[in-house]
């Protein structure tokens, strides 16, 4: 087994492109579900929302890339207000039916045959949309180390990328710590009990709607970006829920959970499959067993195993406090 | 009649002790409010006055409709008619946050402690237009510092008096049931009100905490608020309470003081259930 391949291959995605993506994406989920209690099944939406605002402005309509990035903004605190406007008088499980439809709505009118001259229908959008964005690397090659490896625009994308998380967590960090962000974990706790006090829910929860929204549309912009193409297909329920999988496995409402936990996964995911290539194509693993086309199934079983020992075992996460997990919100 | 400057035995001697009866300095007026669910009415209270700076304990048996007008009055439920005011402001179709801003703050019959916030945190929620509450502003700490250290200074002084002081940085959830009526009092007194309704603030506490929660509520009228306040625990409302309101099945039967109205035949009749179909539809068309 050539392990010094496997070490190059699972440290490269832990910092990789991908685990930025799923840290903002989580990290706008911490905000909705971690601090305020929204259960929103919908982060999918303002990814896709994100990803299609910085590729279809560029590519259909040549808009500069640097305004797309605001149409992108303005785009996910549109939708947020659509979500919330409906479904934030009412109870936490009605939001968490209307975006995850929502959230398909998103997906299902992006790969349409209708729209298929601007969205690339199912198809979804491939060009050069993030050349700007490019042209600004610095680096001519890429970053090629026994133990890490990029290319010179995953390098561009990641260095900025990672950038971003950290600007974004320390914004985080701080307006959990105030009294904003008290006043958003007591309405997790009990809304009726913070309208008494004289303070606006509604208009709260629209806060936390739209800044969790934007944070995972951020994370849909590094998406289309990294890809150079945007594909609605990429934008299912399933993305919502590894978003989901990341936060609690950091633990919920604690601001370094996005981030480490995106870590945690991107790096399970990589190094489970790295393991199983390298033991079924040295004969360590037996073709009977596993063979090589089946590799790719097999890491997300082990992974959703893992997953499920994590929740017997430690339930509040990695930063989870055991203690106030248990005090159940409604005890 | 005279105007009393506070409640006092004065208040208490010189009103008439019918249902609905007027009151010299009256707070809180309800009219005809009705509230209706599906074919059963809950409430339909015909007028209501509530002396300002009293201390009026509302009785009645269970499903007497007493949260229900709780919950009407401070905007957690619309009714399907009626009007009331607060302050001589119409409050008609106000929502809950905004009649606390106006000064009439609520406590819940099944305690609302804030369980995953520490006790000071539970306090400090309290304070009425805090800076660091903007979303704006709480990216700025230094806008808002300063006064959040004398919110909390105000919550310490507050938490001192309910003897929760060492209980500050523990989860609420981590406080005795008691402890946490003791909390939603203190919490609901951060907001500065005018008028505070507690609903049910003894359910639960042990007899050690429940006569300084008696204290607390006797200094809440000396410092010129009023408190309205829901109890099944009658030695309690004849101890502190100015003044007791009784509802049966939706209505007001009774009024008067803690004295008279225990006396009252009606009430014993409400609820002991004796002949209570006949006393009841009597007493609500003579009303």
């Amino acid at each position: 087994m050539d392990f010094l391949f496997i070490t190059q291959q699972t440290l490269s995605a832990t910092i990789g492109v991908n685990t930025i993506i799923f840290a903002l994406a989580a990290i706008g989920l911490n905000m909705h579900f971690g601090y305020t209690g929204l259960l929103n099944f919908g982060q999918a939406g303002f990814l896709a929302i994100g990803a299609y605002s910085v590729a279809v402005p560029v590519v259909s309509f040549g808009i500069p890339l640097w305004i797309a990035f605001l149409i992108g903004i303005f785009n996910s605190i549109i939708f947020a207000l659509l979500l919330g406007i409906p479904t934030l008088r009412l109870r936490a499980d009605y939001l968490a039916i209307v975006t995850i439809a929502a959230a398909e709505i998103v997906r299902q009118i992006a790969r349409s045959a209708t729209f298929n001259e601007w969205l690339g229908g199912s198809d979804g959008i491939t060009g050069k949309f993030g050349k700007e964005f490019f042209d600004l690397n610095p680096f001519k090659s890429g970053l090629d180390t026994p133990i890490l490896r990029f290319n010179a625009n995953d390098l561009w994308v990641v260095i900025v990328g990672w950038s971003l998380v950290a600007v974004i967590t320390f914004v985080m960090w701080i307006m959990v710590n105030s009294p904003w962000g008290r006043l958003m974990r007591a309405i997790r706790e009990d809304e009726d009990a913070v309208r008494s006090l004289g303070k606006n829910v509604y208009l709260y929860k629209m806060q936390s709607l739209i800044i969790g929204g934007v944070i995972g549309s951020i994370g849909g912009f590094v998406y289309a970006l990294s890809r150079q193409s945007v594909q609605p297909d990429n934008y299912g329920t399933a993305l919502t829920f590894f978003a989901y999988t990341v936060l609690i496995l950091g633990g919920a409402a604690r601001v370094f959970s996005p981030v480490v936990g995106a870590m945690i996964f991107w790096f399970l995911i990589v190094f489970i499959e790295q393991i199983l290539r390298q033991g079924v194509s040295n004969n360590l693993i037996p073709d009977w067993l596993i063979g090589v086309n089946q590799v790719g199934q097999i890491r997300f079983m082990l992974m959703g195993l893992g997953l499920m020992a994590l929740m017997i075992f430690r339930p509040q996460g990695i930063f989870g406090d055991k203690k106030e997990l248990a005090l159940d919100a409604k005890a | 009649m005279q105007k009393p400057k506070s409640a006092d035995v004065d208040f208490a001697s010189t009103t008439s002790p019918t249902p609905g009866s007027a009151k010299s300095d009256p707070i809180l007026v309800a009219d005809k409010i009705v509230r209706q669910f599906g074919g059963l009415t809950a409430v339909n209270v015909d007028h209501l006055e509530i002396q300002r700076g009293s201390i009026t304990a509302l009785i009645g048996p269970n499903g007497a409709g007493k949260t229900t007008f709780f919950n009407l009055l401070t905007g957690y439920d619309s009714p399907n008619s009626g009007t009331w005011s607060f302050n001589g402001r119409e409050l008609n179709g106000i929502p809950p946050h905004k009649v606390a801003r106006l000064g009439m703050v609520r406590t819940f019959q099944l305690t609302k402690a804030l369980y995953r916030l520490t006790v000071i945190e539970n306090m400090a929620l309290g304070a009425r237009n805090q800076k660091g509450e903007s979303v704006l502003r709480s990216v700025f700490p230094w806008i808002w510092r300063a006064q959040e250290a004398e919110i909390r200074a105000r919550a310490i002084e507050i938490l001192r008096k309910f003897k929760l002081l060492e209980k500050q940085d523990d989860f609420a959830a981590a406080l005795s049931g008691g402890q946490r009526k003791l909390l939603e009092m203190a919490r609901a007194l951060m907001v500065e009100p005018e008028m505070i309704m507690l609903d049910e603030p003894m359910a639960g506490v042990n007899p050690a905490l429940k006569q300084s929660l008696l204290e607390h509520i006797k200094e809440l009228r000396t410092e010129g608020k009023t408190v309205l306040f829901v109890e099944h625990d009658m030695d309690m409302v004849h101890e502190i309470s100015d003044w007791v309101i009784v509802m049966a099945q939706g209505a007001v039967i009774a009024e008067g003081t803690p004295a008279s109205v225990m006396g009252n035949e009606e009430v014993i009749a409400a609820y002991l259930g004796a002949h209570h179909n006949d006393d009841l539809s009597a007493s609500q068309e003579g009303a």
